[in-house]
């Protein structure tokens, strides 16, 4: 018999940020725009971030996929503004972890995130949930490394 | 109706998951295998494993005349005229790109064109927008009605003398459509063009006449119907096929091999490089002997009877959308859906938390959805072992999925 249900995947939190996503939109002014699609899938996430100083200023996002994916592009647009570009990467780091299903640094404050963390008894949904995260590693790294 | 003592052939359809009862309805991915299919790979494992066309002792004899014998099953399952007409592939996607870089480069250049319809799969996009490219060639789409099926006057339209391959799936893993293949060949050929057929989702489920549909290739994949995974067939017209240049040189294809220079073995074998996909061809023959057993036209009118009742069945649910064609007359054994306000992976994980799985996705047709209107889609593909009893349970899956989700939706 099963010992996972759908309750640890749908949390209320999640469903939340789901029909109430945070940050939803595009940055009016320039800033990093990053577009990327799970070709699985077709889910598909438009962020744009503005990053100066080293630090994430404001963030945005827009797309379409299931709950999953834009309950953790909301939670993750939340999450790193604010924060050093780094401190975003570290956090990206361990949601990847999470995902994996490892335990995570205690110090690390994930907030509303760790709701996310039932994701992990469900393997063919951890690329949803993973999607706005590389999405806005993708972003980091283009502005630390510009071509 | 086929009868319901089908699903014990099927061994892994006698499971739990997630705490119920296993409900397949994916087989538009890839169907479940029958006994005979396991056993018949097993047999040859364990028995006569070598390698075919080469050999003197005993074994290679026993491969080859297993390995040949599919070729002339494959041969009688589709009618085609001629054994040397039938190519072990890898699977649909092999074939039709074989056909692309075989006889498009050499048939079609500058100028000319290739028509294809705007709800095939990905393998039949793919090849043409590549040869295309190479070639200088237009890409040409016909459009799909609102119902979902083509229309023979948009077809007419399209092709024009300019136009040298039409390529177009006989029935659609979306919407379930069956497309008037025989009617489009002979627009085609009236052009002068080759007709292509993307049989993916036609051989496991409906009885195919090559010879009557009047195609010139027709590809299809073992995988999808009872046979193992990484063995699929092309046919072509023989006449096309010994033109055709061999799209990958190495042994087993080879008559004589000089420094510079060499030459090819007959047909079929000049497209088969490399040791063949041995046990897959008698898996596959095997499947073939299972299928028609149960006879192709009785697995149609079973699947068409499944997806009328599936129709019904979902209908009742609010706010439940069914792709394609209304009339069940017009599909094969596939229904693809959505839920107002629930995306289907969503709708999918429900599902599979009861024990049911469907496909959640874009279905590798993302020109179709995008025409569709829909990002992603969820669908339930039936074959032989589904019963009623499963559709009714997919019903209850999507109230359960409906009810979950209720708070949610907008």
């Amino acid at each position: 018999m099963s010992s996972i249900n759908l309750d640890q995947l749908y949390r209320r939190v999640i469903m939340d940020h789901y029909k109430n996503p945070r940050n939803k939109g595009e940055l009016a002014d320039g800033g990093l725009t990053i577009d990327m699609n799970n070709p699985t899938c077709g889910d598909r996430i438009h962020l744009t971030m503005q990053v100066e100083d080293g630090i994430v200023q404001d963030a945005k996002f827009d797309g379409e996929g299931c709950s999953i994916s834009m309950a953790s592009a909301s939670m993750m647009t939340q999450a790193i503004k604010g924060k050093s570009a780094e401190d975003a990467v570290r956090l990206s780091k361990a949601f990847s972890d999470m995902m994996l299903g490892k335990d995570l640094d205690e110090d690390l404050d994930l907030g509303d995130i760790e709701a996310l963390s039932g994701v992990s008894q469900f393997p063919a949904r951890i690329k949803c949930a993973t999607l706005a995260w590389k999405a806005m590693e993708k972003g980091v790294d283009s502005d630390a490394n510009p071509n | 109706m086929i009868s319901k003592d089908i699903k014990k052939r099927f061994p892994i359809l006698d499971q739990q998951v997630n705490g119920h009862p296993l409900v397949y309805l994916d087989s538009g991915a890839t169907s479940q295998k029958p006994d005979v299919v396991i056993e018949a790979v097993k047999r040859y494992y364990e028995n006569d494993n070598s390698n075919v066309h080469r050999g003197v002792h005993t074994l290679g004899n026993r491969a080859t005349d297993e390995y040949e014998g599919a070729r002339q099953k494959v041969a009688d399952f589709i009618n085609a005229s001629s054994v040397q007409e039938v190519i072990f592939t890898r699977g649909t996607t092999t074939s039709i790109n074989t056909v692309a870089q075989s006889y498009g480069r050499a048939n079609v250049s500058e100028g000319d064109e290739i028509v294809i319809t705007m709800m095939e799969h990905h393998s039949n996009i793919i090849p043409w927008q590549q040869l295309a490219k190479e070639t200088g060639a237009t890409l040409k789409y016909v459009d799909l009605e609102d119902d979902g099926t083509l229309s023979l006057d948009k077809v007419e339209e399209t092709v024009t003398d300019k136009t040298k391959i039409v390529s177009v799936m006989y029935v659609s893993n979306v919407l379930g459509t069956k497309n008037p293949i025989k009617e489009i060949a002979e627009i085609a050929h009236r052009h002068g063009a080759v007709m292509v057929v993307d049989g993916a989702q036609a051989a496991p489920h409906l009885k195919v006449d090559v010879q009557d549909l009047d195609c010139d290739f027709f590809a299809f994949s073992g995988h999808k119907m009872c046979a193992p995974t990484g063995i699929g067939v092309l046919y072509g017209k023989k006449a096309l096929l010994e033109d055709m240049e061999p799209v990958e040189f190495g042994g087993e294809m080879i008559d004589f091999v000089g420094l510079y220079e060499s030459t090819w073995k007959e047909l079929p074998w000049k497209f088969e490089g490399g040791t063949p996909i041995i046990a897959g061809a008698i898996g596959l023959g095997a499947a073939i002997d299972f299928l028609e057993e149960i006879g192709l036209d009785n697995i149609d009118r079973h699947e068409k009877h499944l997806a009328a009742y599936a129709m019904e069945k979902m209908s009742e649910i609010d706010g439940l959308t069914i792709y394609g064609p209304a009339d069940p007359d017009l599909r094969a054994g596939i229904v693809t859906f959505n839920l107002d306000g629930v995306h289907p992976h969503d709708v999918a994980t429900v599902l599979d938390m009861n024990g049911i799985a469907v496909r959640a996705g874009h279905h590798c047709a993302q020109p179709l959805m995008k025409r569709l209107g829909a990002t992603a889609t969820a669908r339930a593909s039936f074959y032989v072992y589904n019963t009623e009893e499963d559709v009714d349970r997919l019903a209850d899956g999507l109230r359960i999925a409906k009810e979950y989700f209720s708070d949610v939706i907008h």
